[in-house]
């Protein structure tokens, strides 16, 4: 993969091929091909590349960054990795966001997209809501704040007496929550957590499955209200289906995203939350990394986490091909 | 609605006013979920730091605007608001100029290694940034680029182009190669069919990315807070951070709020007037 960048030269002898057809050397045509493909592979091979290389090397050295011992030391972080303690129940928390987050992000953006595409009244063909843009205009609003924003919004909305939850929450009635620290405590803070990064998440995925669902045929939905399926049976059995690349794609994204997690974990619990009940594997290598400077160490962790990713996006892709997935060519979304 | 459904009284229009008012009620109660917390702290904004502490459900006694001259001056927004568009208004101006480039010679030039540095770059959308932070740090203090300015926009556009030479590769390879090819004939040299030919006809894909990529680098937490740590430098993102981890202690929450709002209020502004644009591009990007 990132492996072999170092042995793309930015710029190789290609006066043969140019285009398609056989052209003559000139100065115009190779400054154009060694400035517009050196440059920005330059930077590339600087910035992106080679740290991820170096990473790999890394992993398997004891540095502690500024001392200038670096011995190699081979799989000892990695055995270390697994014997501690709170990277593990780092790595536990992860994968649980990766599994609770996509699935109620999906539903959710997934209702509410079918309910603006094919929930408006009228017995003619399959319509949208009425006000359908007022409500996915607002639905999006999340997607232009900065996460960090949004956990500090929620941070403080989740603050005991001065915040507006508990406010709410007595205010109709729920004396029980006075003063509850919704991120102070270890049986709530993850689920707090979660709905922060739900919330932050809905509207994107919502617009996303609008256009999807608006590039199926309106003719599917006029056959299917002509076999006299309902709403909901259309949705189950019509929309679903045929944007499912759609939604395995989101499945995706969000997963990887909640195997961060990173900004909104900062914003709501910097410091790993009640008995690390919402400690990140990036919090863990942050701070490994840069409080610590256990450089080797906090690569390894870095290494666990693309593999887990990895891993993620191979386990759904295999589940949606097991479970009838179609052809990816297919599936693209039109507008 | 009642007027849609007038003409045909059958079962189907009773049945889809019930499911249209379900649906109006769910998407106004998501609506609201939304809008609230933005409007508790736009109001929290004016209060007093004794108001914030005291019920949250009340409303400002008088307009404190002094919050947001405190959150702009003594918390530095203004500084970190200043940084941020030098930072992301430079990185989006050349990763739009390299990532076009490139993506350009990729999509219309055979070569040897073509396909390898497609793939490379495809490579480096996928891979967590976490797993390069730590070498990246010290590639950039071997480059004396650490805690700078020029540093954090050469990683921002570094990390933006994978993307961008992803998404306008598809648009390159799309455009009508007669066109290159009359321009060719008409003795315009490679620059020239680029700049005054191709790039204009890539337009609506330039559109999108710049759209994607300004949100993406505006919002870009880690890059800052691993590598940009001088507090003169911090951009907005990691100045929020840090501000409200120290309101803990100086507690000055009313400024708070106040950043948060000046924070958020501009981008929506622009979210609003170009929203149509906005979620035409999003859903581009994020389909591919």
């Amino acid at each position: 993969m990132t492996t072999t960048h170092e042995a793309v030269p930015g710029e190789g002898p290609q006066q043969r091929t140019v285009t398609r057809r056989r052209r003559p050397l000139t100065f115009d045509r190779v400054s154009f091909m060694v400035v517009f493909l050196g440059l920005p592979l330059t930077v590339f091979v600087i910035f992106v590349a080679s740290p991820f290389v170096q990473a790999l090397y890394y992993s398997l050295t004891d540095w502690s960054g500024f001392s200038s011992g670096m011995n190699f030391v081979g799989l000892d972080n990695y055995v270390k990795l697994f014997n501690d303690d709170i990277f593990l129940k780092a790595v536990r928390n992860n994968v649980l966001l990766a599994i609770v987050v996509p699935i109620v992000t999906i539903v959710l953006s997934l209702t509410l997209a079918t309910l603006v595409t094919i929930g408006g009244s009228g017995t003619g063909t399959v319509r949208g809501l009425k006000n359908a843009g007022f409500y996915r205009i607002i639905s999006f609003f999340p997607y232009v704040i900065p996460a960090i924003v949004i956990g500090l919004i929620w941070a403080q909305v989740f603050t005991p007496t001065s915040g507006i939850l508990d406010a709410v929450l007595n205010q109709i009635g729920l004396t029980g929550f006075k003063d509850f620290a919704w991120l102070g405590d270890a049986r709530t803070a993850m689920p707090a957590s979660m709905f922060v990064m739900i919330w932050g998440a809905v509207g994107f995925y919502m617009v996303l499955f609008i256009a999807a669902i608006r590039g199926i045929d309106p003719e599917v939905f006029e056959a299917a209200r002509i076999d006299g399926a309902g709403r909901f049976r259309t949705a189950t059995r019509i929309t679903v289906p045929l944007i499912r690349d759609n939604v395995q794609t989101a499945y995706i994204y969000l997963g990887i995203a909640a195997l961060d997690a990173f900004v909104y974990m900062q914003a709501l619990n910097p410091g790993g939350g009640p008995q690390n009940s919402t400690l990140v594997m990036p919090q863990q290598l942050f701070t490994t990394a840069f409080s610590k400077g256990q450089f080797g160490y906090s690569t390894a962790m870095g290494v666990v986490l693309a593999a887990v990713t990895m891993l993620f996006a191979l386990i759904v892709f295999t589940v949606n091909a097991l479970t009838g997935g179609r052809d990816p060519r297919k599936a693209k979304v039109r507008r | 609605m009642t007027t849609l459904a007038a003409g045909s009284p059958s079962r189907g229009s009773k049945e889809g006013r019930g499911v249209a008012t379900i649906a109006h009620i769910a998407l106004i109660i998501w609506s609201l979920l939304v809008i609230l917390p933005l409007l508790w702290t736009l109001l929290s904004s004016f209060k007093s730091t004794q108001e914030v502490l005291g019920n949250p459900l009340s409303l400002p006694g008088k307009l404190h605007f002094e919050n947001y001259a405190n959150a702009w001056t003594t918390a530095g927004i203004g500084r970190y608001f200043l940084n941020t568009v030098i930072v992301v208004g430079t990185a989006l101006v050349l990763v739009m100029v390299l990532g076009a480039m490139c993506a350009y010679v990729l999509a219309r030039f055979t070569f040897p290694g073509n396909r390898l540095i497609y793939y490379s770059m495809l490579a480096g959308l996928t891979f967590p940034v976490f797993l390069a932070i730590v070498p990246l740090f010290f590639v950039l203090k071997n480059l004396s680029l650490l805690n700078t300015l020029p540093g954090l926009i050469m990683t921002y556009v570094a990390f933006a182009l994978p993307f961008t030479v992803f998404f306008l590769h598809s648009f390159f390879k799309a455009l009508p190669g007669e066109i290159y090819e009359a321009a060719q004939i008409d003795g315009a040299g490679e620059w020239r069919s680029f700049f005054s030919v191709m790039l204009p006809m890539a337009k609506p894909g330039m559109a999108s990315v710049a759209i994607f990529n300004f949100l993406g680098l505006w919002n870009q937490f880690l890059l800052p807070v691993a590598l940009n740590t001088d507090s003169d430098n911090y951009v907005l993102s990691q100045g929020m951070a840090s501000f409200a981890s120290q309101a803990g202690y100086a507690v000055d929450f009313g400024a708070l709020f106040a950043a948060v709002i000046i924070t958020v209020a501009p981008v929506l502004v622009v979210y609003i007037i170009f929203q149509r644009q906005l979620q035409v591009s999003v859903t581009q990007g994020g389909v591919k």
